[in-house]
């Protein structure tokens, strides 16, 4: 079962680093977090506190619109190049194939995560951090690109255009991390407390903050578990009705 | 090993595309799928390689069940998709070496079997490229080397000679031959000469209906067509000529031909030859029978017969 999803996961991150993208994404990614944490608004220097909230603050956002980057392409570029019927004739179930690619996304990001870890040695040097926060920060940041890695599964799954995965992905994303908070603070009551549990804001806050409750790695987990059946299906359905 | 198609149906919509299609390929047998555009010929091959799923109807390919174990399927087949799609970003070996991995070639003997497959596909020169840098042939041939790398006891090659030139088509076709002997090859084409000079065995297709099966030997003898006669009679006036050509039973239809003095194409059904008549004919009226040649339906004349309505 394992043996071709790891092959086809090789094959992509050796895509990733043949093409540029992942080194574009490695630079950008600790370009944007270094100039946050020590250069510019909330910095380490102006707080005048060693901690890292403006780092996971900014690589939050730089993976969320990094990670639709890198899935958009995905499967969409297979199903338009036809390359799928390739990889689909090939002995490997479609289920491989989904967690072959996502595991190779996700283990790009964690390699730009591992990346930043002389932030953190320099930043423990300067004062006292708090290392569960921190480690927690990481952790949080782990699991939500293992959502959004699926989710941009699933919206390159089911279109032929690499730019509709990027929006489809990218409003998913805004979706369920900004709006559901928004919706669940207008409504009162079991509906806002629904929404509330629905929003990914609140569960990857509750654990950056270091608040390891296994509700939120639960949440997490039935995204990811979500997204792979639903991009499953559409390429199935679309293997019926082609 | 066999390769069974059983009452094969693919619907799109209300359109049937394949309709109950049955039949057999051999081991060592190399079995040519014609059919004008449109006809059914890739989805069926699309559906034995298990990447579509048929509406009714099940393929067996060496015992195996496209619908119930897919994966056994997958590793007998080697399969070159129409319009052979690539992953142009990738360099060749890494490509082959992907495609072998993925087809469960054990690792020691990966490297060995990109080797042989560069060799025998003609990549050679060209193997450090990257795939999108290649021109239509070339990537033709890697489509053929990733079709080839686990040496599968399938083959099904969709149009596996577009792009390539006279002397390559010439090389892919004895290579196919070679395969054949010892493996079962189904190959789709437009290219008649291609089918006559590879397949042992012919199927023609036309809306998702087989219209024909057999050698192409077979083909012509079905074939529905006339016989065609040439004959040069040197006396008698033309037109009592053909008034007494007409005359013999089973002739449909006599023409003058053009350019050739004294000389006439007949056309006769096939079951009653009338070349004894028109012997005899000339020897009752003392004519000189100079020239009689019989020609042989030719497979265009087959097909188009079978595939216009």
């Amino acid at each position: 079962m394992a043996r071709p999803s790891f092959i086809i996961a090789k094959k992509e991150l050796q895509v990733f680093f043949d093409s540029l993208v992942a080194y574009i994404l490695l630079i950008t990614f600790l370009g944007f977090s270094g100039f946050f944490t020590w250069v510019y608004f909330r910095d380490v220097f102006f707080t005048k506190q060693a901690s890292l909230v403006s780092f996971f603050d900014t690589a939050y956002w730089t993976l969320f619109f990094f990670i639709p980057a890198l899935t958009m392409k995905m499967l969409a570029e297979e199903s338009k190049s036809g390359t799928i019927e390739l990889l689909l004739t090939k002995p490997v179930t479609t289920w491989q194939v989904l967690w072959g690619k996502f595991l190779a996304c996700f283990m790009l990001i964690a390699i730009a995560l591992l990346l930043t870890l002389p932030y953190f040695i320099t930043v423990v040097n300067l004062g006292n951090v708090d290392k569960g926060v921190v480690l927690c920060g990481y952790f949080s940041l782990l699991l939500m690109s293992a959502a959004y890695i699926s989710i941009g599964l699933f919206a390159s799954s089911v279109t032929n255009n690499q730019i509709v995965a990027l929006l489809l992905s990218l409003f998913i994303g805004v979706f369920l991390h900004k709006l559901l908070s928004i919706f669940s603070v207008a409504l009162n009551g079991n509906a806002g407390e629904v929404l509330s549990y629905l929003s990914l804001e609140s569960h990857y806050d509750s654990i950056a903050r270091g608040v390891v409750d296994s509700r939120d790695i639960v949440y997490f987990i039935s995204i990811v578990f979500v997204s792979m059946v639903m991009a499953e299906s559409s390429l199935a359905k679309r293997r019926i009705s082609e | 090993m066999e390769v069974v198609v059983k009452n094969l149906v693919k619907r799109y919509g209300g359109y049937k595309a394949v309709d109950n299609i049955s039949f057999r390929v051999n081991k060592g047998e190399v079995l040519g799928f014609l059919g004008p555009n449109g006809a059914g010929k890739s989805t069926t091959m699309k559906i034995i390689t298990c990447y579509l799923a048929p509406s009714e109807g099940d393929v067996e390919v060496g015992g195996y069940s496209i619908l119930k174990e897919p994966e056994k399927v997958k590793q007998l087949i080697g399969y070159l998709p129409e319009n052979n799609p690539l992953y142009l970003d990738m360099p060749i070996i890494e490509y082959l070496e992907f495609s072998a991995l993925l087809q469960g070639v054990p690792r020691e003997r990966v490297q060995e079997r990109i080797r042989e497959m560069i060799r025998v596909c003609g990549l050679m020169g060209e193997k450090h490229k990257q795939i999108g840098e290649l021109s239509k042939g070339y990537r033709q041939r890697v489509g053929l080397a990733q079709a080839m790398i686990h040496d599968p006891q399938v083959l099904i090659l969709d149009e596996p000679t577009t792009g390539l030139d006279p002397n390559q088509i010439v090389e892919i076709r004895k290579l196919i031959k070679e395969i054949g002997k010892e493996k079962t090859v189904i190959l789709s084409t437009h290219n008649l000469p291609e089918v006559e000079s590879t397949c042992d065995r012919i199927l023609i297709i036309n809306k998702g209906i087989i219209v024909a099966d057999g050698t192409s030997q077979n083909l012509r003898g079905q074939a529905k067509g006339k016989e065609v006669i040439q004959v040069k009679i040197e006396d008698g006036s033309k037109a009592e000529v053909i008034a007494m050509l007409k005359s013999i039973p089973y002739i449909i239809k006599v023409d003058e031909m053009l350019g050739k003095e004294n000389c006439y194409e007949i056309q006769a059904e096939k079951m009653g030859s009338p070349k004894r008549d028109i012997f005899k004919m000339c020897v009752d009226k003392h004519w000189v029978l100079t020239e009689m040649t019989t020609f042989e339906t030719r497979l265009e004349d087959i097909f188009h017969d079978l595939t216009i309505n």
